[in-house]
């Protein structure tokens, strides 16, 4: 287990800069997110901890150790990739041991090792098989217990769920969480789900265009977004910008950074048929467009002044006669407007 | 009507192929069993000329030495190949395309002339004639075949097996041992078959190449028939094609499986 860090680390691949200055610590023992959307650099920076990818400058350091110099076999990593890269001429067994072979840890220590990594991915009776053999969210399984069962420093997973359905997608968040917690192995691993990200880490990096845009806890990230990119990116946001009209009373936080933007989430509008008086709210005057019913929750699509604006809201919350085409007010806090910084992207 | 007619035409397309193929071979087959040195019918079972061959000390060298420079070509061949083929598909260098379609050429070019450009090339460098020369030959002429064959089975290999290799902490041999190797083995197997048919059967090269006196079994042959034909090479020719056949039906048994596994 090993904090890892990485310093101005820059990657050009001819003229793309893959990678542009990019700062991030990995404190030991942690879950960390690595977001951002495709050809962000999000993948590129996971391969430059691997090793697979050399940085042009920058350092990175997993533990105490500098590893710009370090080649892949050496950094001490597991790794789960996309397509799990089983080896299918191996069984299920030889495959979780293969790290230890390589480290020559002895046939007993071995079969030992092998069977506490498979026990703990809950695939104690599948050590046989081989991998073609198993269902993909055993494979998944498989990838994972082979990649942590050399005790690596860090556990690197690249975009590790997204070949999975829905459902099995959600079991094995938990399974991941649960195992990494277990082990308290640091690690990192890609997405382009930003769901997926929230629920799953301590810290997340929304990388862009090979720049690192934000690092932070998940609700730091969501709740003050660096950039409108981060703001829609991570979560929907309604820019508020050109929104006025009649009884419209937009109030500014405090603090306010001039010429940012503001913007507030679809789930802190609140809809009302009269025109709020509590003191302390935003409102504004809107046109019912749609009204979308999704079980327990409802998303509201309205028009105000030319602005689409998004609510998101428990559907007994919003008044049960409201037609399409009525005008409504639109309530926020002031505390939860989010301030956007501009220019930043 | 005509969907029944026209698979009838493909059949009998198939069989006249397959006669104008295999019917020179089979009466040579059948000569060789033929008691009489002059093809002269009524067929006369006998196992003369197989016994004479066998009193043949210098087809029985010849074939040994061919045997023996067609399982060195084998060996060469197949190593080269197989690394040159996975340093193909594993590295990105200056050069790469141009060494990959460089490659086929050699297949294109007819072996005369690749052989008398050997031949002028072995003088020039002081190696000569001889079973080196033959078997330097018959390596860059196999070599092409191994590598068409190794790559088109590499072409089925998912690289990030060898990163998932590597992430585990091992070296670029383990990686090639481990992972690379046993899914291209088939590969390697059939362009190893191919190596040996093409210096088995090579004449042209070996011809040109190997000393008076040192020859190897095509080119022996080919001599003998000049000097006057006795149906021994009949029963020669036979053993040869049966062993050829069997290597290529391997192969190509081998290259066909590969893709499918």
């Amino acid at each position: 287990m090993a904090e890892v860090s990485v310093n101005n680390v820059t990657k050009t691949f001819g003229s793309l800069k893959a990678l542009d200055d990019v700062t991030m610590d990995f404190p030991d023992g942690g879950f960390f997110a690595l977001l951002g959307p495709s050809g962000s650099g999000k993948t590129t920076l996971l391969r430059a901890i691997a090793g697979f990818i050399f940085a042009d400058s920058g350092t990175i350091r997993i533990g105490d150790q500098p590893v710009e110099n370090v080649p892949v076999e050496k950094r001490d990593i597991g790794m789960m990739f996309q397509n799990y890269a089983l080896f299918p001429n191996m069984t299920v067994s030889d495959n979780v041991g293969f790290g230890l072979r390589v480290r020559k840890v002895g046939a007993a220590e071995e079969r030992r090792r092998i069977g506490e990594a498979l026990d703990l991915v809950q695939l104690g009776q599948h050590g046989d098989r081989k991998p073609h053999q198993l269902s993909g969210g055993q494979r998944q399984r498989v990838a994972l217990a082979r990649a942590i069962v050399t005790n690596p420093r860090v556990l690197l997973l690249d975009e590790p769920l997204s070949a999975l359905d829905k459902a099995l997608r959600v079991d094995m968040q938990f399974e991941l969480k649960r195992i990494q917690r277990e082990i308290g192995i640091t690690t990192i691993f890609v997405t382009h789900d930003q769901e997926e990200a929230l629920t799953l880490s301590d810290k997340i990096g929304i990388l862009r265009d090979g720049k690192m845009i934000q690092a932070g806890p998940p609700r730091d990230v969501y709740s003050n977004p660096a950039d409108l990119f981060t703001a829609t990116f991570l979560g929907e946001a309604n820019i508020l910008d050109a929104l006025a009209g009649e009884g419209a009373d937009i109030k500014i936080p405090h603090g306010f950074p001039t010429g940012g933007t503001l913007a507030v989430r679809p789930e802190n509008i609140s809809i009302s048929q009269t025109e709020p008086t509590a003191n302390g709210l935003s409102k504004c005057q809107a046109v019912l467009e749609r009204r979308v019913f999704a079980g327990a929750m409802a998303t509201c699509i309205l028009q105000s002044n030319g602005n689409r604006i998004k609510v998101i809201s428990r559907d007994q919350d919003i008044p049960s006669d409201v037609a399409e085409g009525d005008r409504l007010w639109l309530t926020w806090p002031v505390e939860k407007t989010l301030s956007v910084p501009s220019g930043r992207h | 009507m005509s969907g029944v007619f026209l698979a009838r035409l493909g059949k009998l397309w198939l069989a006249c192929i397959l006669f104008f193929l295999y019917a020179p071979i089979a009466v040579m087959a059948f000569m060789s069993f033929n008691a009489s040195q002059y093809y002269q019918l009524p067929f006369d079972f006998s196992l003369k000329w197989y016994e004479k061959l066998a009193g043949n000390q210098e087809i029985v060298d010849a074939a040994t030495r061919s045997v023996m420079i067609a399982l060195a070509t084998t060996v060469i061949a197949t190593i080269l190949g197989t690394a040159a083929s996975v340093a193909l598909f594993r590295y990105e260098f200056r050069g790469k395309r141009f060494l990959q379609v460089m490659l086929f050429p050699p297949i294109a070019i007819p072996w005369l002339i690749t052989g008398t450009a050997m031949l002028i090339f072995f003088f020039g460098v002081g190696l000569g004639r001889g079973t080196p020369s033959v078997i330097i030959g018959h390596v860059a002429l196999a070599l092409p075949y191994v590598i068409v064959v190794v790559s088109a089975r590499l072409a089925t290999f998912d690289a990030t097996l060898e990163e998932a290799a590597r992430s585990l902490g091992a070296d670029s041999w383990t990686v090639t041992r481990e992972v690379t190797l046993p899914w291209i083995s088939s590969g390697v197997i059939a362009g190893a078959l191919f190596a040996f048919a093409v210096s088995f059967d090579q004449f042209v090269v070996s011809y040109f190449l190997s000393e008076p006196g040192d020859s190897t079994l095509p080119v022996l042959i080919y001599t003998s028939i000049r000097k006057g034909f006795t149906p021994e090479i009949n029963a020669i020719s036979t053993i040869i094609i049966v062993v050829s056949m069997a290597v290529m039906l391997f192969a190509a048994r081998f290259s066909n499986f590969g893709g499918e596994r």
